[in-house]
Formats: C-alpha cells, structure tokens, sequence
C-alpha cells in the first residue's frame, strides 16, 4: 500500500487516465469532519455537532423523560448512523474514522450530554473493535454514575461459523433496531425495557449481502478487494469482509434467491453476549427462532451506496415473490441506501420478523436527516 | 534498572518506528483485514508523543497511563482498547517509581498483557497481539526468576516476541475481522503480533 496525497499534478494526472480514486472530497483526512459539516448545516433544526471529541446529537438533547439511545461505528456506511440522530431515533451518534470504530471517550462525552436521567442504551455492532470500544465506555460512564446498557447487534447469516470467529457481524437489522428503539424511547420505556427491546429486535432480525464492487477507502487510495469483471461476493460484509462464496454474476432473480433464502432457511443460531448487568459483565446464551410461515416481516432492501434505487426496486420485486411463497407477510418494507460501503455497488437484504409491538414502534414519528415520518 | 527517561525514550522512539513502519504493518492487515492497522498505530504514537511532550509526568505509572489514554482516544478499531488496556493496566502497580527492577517489569507486563488478553477474549493460538505478548511475558518472568538485569531481561523478550509472532503466520485467525476469512488467513503473519514485536524490539533499544 502506497499513501497518497490528494491530489496533487502526478496524481490528477493518474486520475485523468482512471487509475486512481475519483472521490468528491477535498483532502481524504478531512472527509468526516468536512461531510460532518455539511450534515450540521442542513439539518441544524434537528442535529448539532460537536467536534473534540466528535459525535453528533439531537439539537433538543437531554431530552427528558427519555432514556438516551446511542449508537456508533466506523465512518463510511452513512446514512447510518450520523443520519438516523433526531426525534423517534437516535439520540446521539459516534463517528470513528473510515470503517474504524470509534473511540470511548466520544462515546463517553456524547453519553454525557444526551442522558437526561434516565440512562443510555448504547447501539453496538458486532466487530471486535466497536465491541472493546463500547465496552470501555461503557465502564467509564458506569464509574460516572450514568445508567448504561448494551444492545449488540449480530444479523449477518453469511457468517455460519462463530464459535471460531468474532461471530456474525451487525448489519441491516442495525438501522431497523435503531428506529424501532428511538420510537420506544420517546414513549417513556425505560433503559431496562428499551434493552430487552433491542435484544428482541436483533433476535428477530436477519441481513445477507452480496458486492459487485470493492469500495475505496479515500486514505488508502485503492479498493479494498479485487473482484472480477464477471465475479461477485455472495455474503459481503460491510467492510469488505470475505462472505459465504465468490461466483460468477448472476441476474438480480437469481441473486435474490440465494440472499433470500439464505436468511429464510438459516437454522437457529446461539451465540453468547456479554452485557452489562448490575455493575459488571454478564455473559447470555442467546438463541434466536429462524422464520416461519404466518410470519409478519420487515422486508428491508438496501444499496451498498452504488448500486441505483431502480436495481434495488428489482430485488424487492423477486422478494415478494419468494415470501409469499413462503408463506412470510410482507407488513412493511424499507428500499434506499440506508447502510453503505461508501461507494460498493451490491445490495444487502433484512428481514425482521414484527410483532404489534414492534409495528407501533416503526410507525411512529421520526425525524431525522436521513429517515423521517409521521412529523 | 529501567528509568522513566528510558521509557518515556522508548516511546518517543515507538513513534518514529510505527512511522517508519506504517506502511509495513498496513500492508500486513491489508491481506487479512482492512489494511489500517499502520495509519491507525502512526496516528496513536504521534498523539503520545504530544501527551508526552508536556513532560509533566511525575512517574512511570503516569507515563503509561497516559500513553493508554493517548492510544485509547486516537487509535480506535481493536488495537486501540488494547494497547491502551495493556499500557494502563502495565503501569497500575507503579505508582511513585521513576525506576524499575527486572522484577517490577515482569509483574507490571504480567498484569498488562492478562489485562488485553481479557479485553479482546483471545487466548493464545487465535493470531492476535496475544501470541507476540505472552511469550514476551513469560521470558521476562523467567530472566526475573534468574536474577538477570533488565537489558539482558529485555533482549530475550524482543526476541522471544519475534518468535511469538513469527508462529502466528501458521495459524487460523480465531479473532478480529480476519476470522472471517478461516483458513484462508493461514501463511499471513498477524499485524497486531508485529506491532507487538515493533514495541518490544523498540523496548529493548531504548534500554541499550
């Protein structure tokens, strides 16, 4: 790997003849305070920014009554997670560098300016770097006398095998916990009953990917991975992360299937989560129930950032088919880039089975930069 | 003896390294993880060297716990919590020293490496910073047990830490985002191991 500076005359002129990143940046070490910025001055009714340490939050935030949520990850899957900060969702959002988690003391600081008494639930995906570095906030804003709680959450089916890896990754259902959980927040739930909300909801969820392209990474000025012309990643993680298989590409029916019917057809799956209970780690066996028919489900299909709206409206049209065929009743549906890889063409789909519950909380009001409903 | 000028020289001196090595160590994680591994230890180092440029540190506790906070606050990823877990938990028990003995080091590297090992749930075998680290540890306690002095002490660690990480290039990464790949990551020398292996190397030329 070679760093680079951008741009300089070599490299425009390596630009010119396309072998190097075309990003709309100005230098690749200000891309997330630059994008930071522009979010805080589109949306300064509804998020403000704040910069040592860095996070962003609800520009009515503490707000109270309302148990904080708080989420974060490594920068480059926006909207999430800077843009779901607002009323009927997050409180707060920790950005870290490109594809790297954040860091405690953002987490810390923005736990501190959110919580309004009533505690904050952290939103945490599961890679080993957001896990430690949750983790540690999470003790220190415990030592601070914040009321503090963990949802992890770990969707990813492409990952069979977790006794011998960092087990499934966070994905899709991500975005739908967060939504779910900031509509519970602002009806009064406390951190107790928001936490085992979010555990449900993760339970109840399921993602699988597939990428068509690498994405670039504006410090390190070449793609992550190398694809064929002809090849795809069945199972891609957000990060680039090797999936279930690489094959040859397919059309956008037969794609749906295999992602479809991985999650649909995906066995019970335990893991075992450690959560923050009464002042020290606990671990939790978890299981979660795989599909079934009669089923109410959240059908979710989202853009790695390159894939256009028109591809994803093509998935959703075979998913429709195949659930019904399966006997799964397709109650809501969500199509947009919502969580990306910077500019990854590929798609991911989620399904998460609902209940009245969970219905009521993904209708209610939302207002944020990047989702917003009923307000 | 090991005074607190020689450590906080030997992080100075890590700075430089992880600088010069960079590119090295991002290459390394670029084969069987996400190839950052040097920009974010370079970015690390260089905010310790600001921690420590203020030099108001009264001992060696506060020099590395400040070195911890530094990594903690600026490395993100894994390598953040657990360099920053290893150097505050390592420098815990050294309260009020400017100096330690072979002995001090052992213990304090003991704590500091059990303390990451629980941090990140690894054992060693998972080809983490863990496999670098231990071996380290143990031929601290050993050289202690012998009543060698620090250098000779420090020089059978960097050494046994090269072989620690050399080893990991056989195994099947248990941990981290390489997990992911399974078998795929044998034959690819761990990063996090090699960053290892760059401090204690680093470690042992500022005690010379």
């Amino acid at each position: 790997m070679r760093r680079r500076h951008y741009p300089d005359a070599k490299q425009l002129d390596n630009i010119s003849r396309g072998t190097e990143m075309k990003k709309l940046i100005n230098r690749p070490e200000n891309v997330i305070s630059d994008s930071l910025a522009g979010v805080a001055a589109a949306h300064s009714d509804i998020v403000r920014i704040h910069t040592e340490p860095r996070f962003i939050y609800r520009a009515d935030a503490p707000v109270k009554g309302c148990t904080a949520l708080v989420s974060g990850g490594g920068s480059g899957h926006e909207p999430m997670h800077t843009g779901f900060v607002g009323k009927g969702m997050l409180h707060a959002a920790c950005p870290g560098e490109i594809f790297t988690s954040p860091t405690p003391d953002q987490m810390l600081e923005a736990a501190r300016r959110v919580n309004s008494g009533e505690g904050v639930l952290f939103i945490v995906k599961n890679y080993s770097g957001d896990v430690m570095n949750f983790e540690m906030a999470v003790e220190l804003a415990q030592a601070e006398g914040v009321p503090v709680s963990t949802v992890l959450i770990d969707d990813d089916v492409a990952v069979r095998d977790s006794i011998y890896t960092q087990g499934r990754r966070g994905v899709g259902t991500t975005v739908l916990a967060e939504k779910i959980c900031g509509g519970a927040s602002e009806k009064g739930y406390d951190l107790k009953s928001l936490t085992e909300l979010g555990l449900r909801v993760n339970k109840n969820g399921r993602s699988m990917g597939v990428a068509f392209s690498s994405c670039t990474i504006p410090a390190r000025g070449e793609p992550t991975f190398n694809l064929g012309p002809d090849e795809i990643e069945i199972g891609i993680g957000i990060h680039g992360e090797p999936g279930r298989e690489r094959i040859g590409l397919k059309t956008a029916e037969e794609i749906t299937r295999i992602l479809t019917l991985s999650i649909i057809e995906d066995p019970a799956y335990t893991r075992t989560h450690r959560l923050w209970g009464a002042g020290a780690w606990v671990e939790e066996e978890m299981t979660d129930t795989p599909f079934q028919r009669g089923d109410r489900v959240i059908a979710f299909v989202n853009s790695m950032g390159g894939t256009p709206l028109s591809e994803l409206y093509i998935v959703y049209k075979t998913l429709e088919e195949i659930c019904r065929d399966k006997g799964l009743v397709i109650v809501r549906n969500l199509i947009g880039p919502y969580i990306t890889s910077l500019e990854m063409q590929g798609c991911s789909i989620t399904l998460l089975k609902m209940d009245d519950e969970l219905l009521e909380l993904w209708d209610a009001p939302v207002h944020t930069p990047s989702l917003r409903w009923g307000m | 003896m090991l005074t607190k000028n020689q450590i906080v020289g030997w992080l100075r001196h890590s700075a430089k390294v992880m600088k010069e090595k960079s590119s090295y160590l991002s290459e390394l994680d670029a084969v069987i993880g996400d190839g950052d591994h040097g920009i974010n230890m370079e970015r690390g180092f260089k905010k310790v060297l600001e921690k420590l440029e203020t030099g108001e540190q009264q001992d060696i506790a506060a020099v590395l716990r400040e070195t911890g906070m530094a990594l903690i606050s600026s490395v993100g990823g894994a390598s953040g919590p657990l360099y920053g877990t290893f150097f505050i938990t390592a420098g815990a028990n050294l309260s009020g020293k400017t100096q330690v003995s072979t002995d001090d080091l052992a213990a304090s590297f003991r704590a500091g490496a059990d303390a990451l090992a629980q941090r990140g749930r690894a054992l060693e075998g998972d080809k983490t910073i863990v496999d670098a680290l231990m071996p380290a540890v143990r031929a601290l306690e050993q050289a202690a047990g012998a009543g060698e002095s620090v250098h000779n002490a420090l020089n059978k660690a960097a050494q046994a830490t090269q072989q620690g990480m050399e080893k990991t290039i056989e195994m099947t990464a248990r941990k981290g985002r390489a997990s992911y790949l399974g078998e795929r990551s044998v034959g690819h020398q761990d990063p996090g191991a090699s960053s290892a292996y760059l401090l204690l190397k680093a470690l042992y030329e500022a005690a010379s």
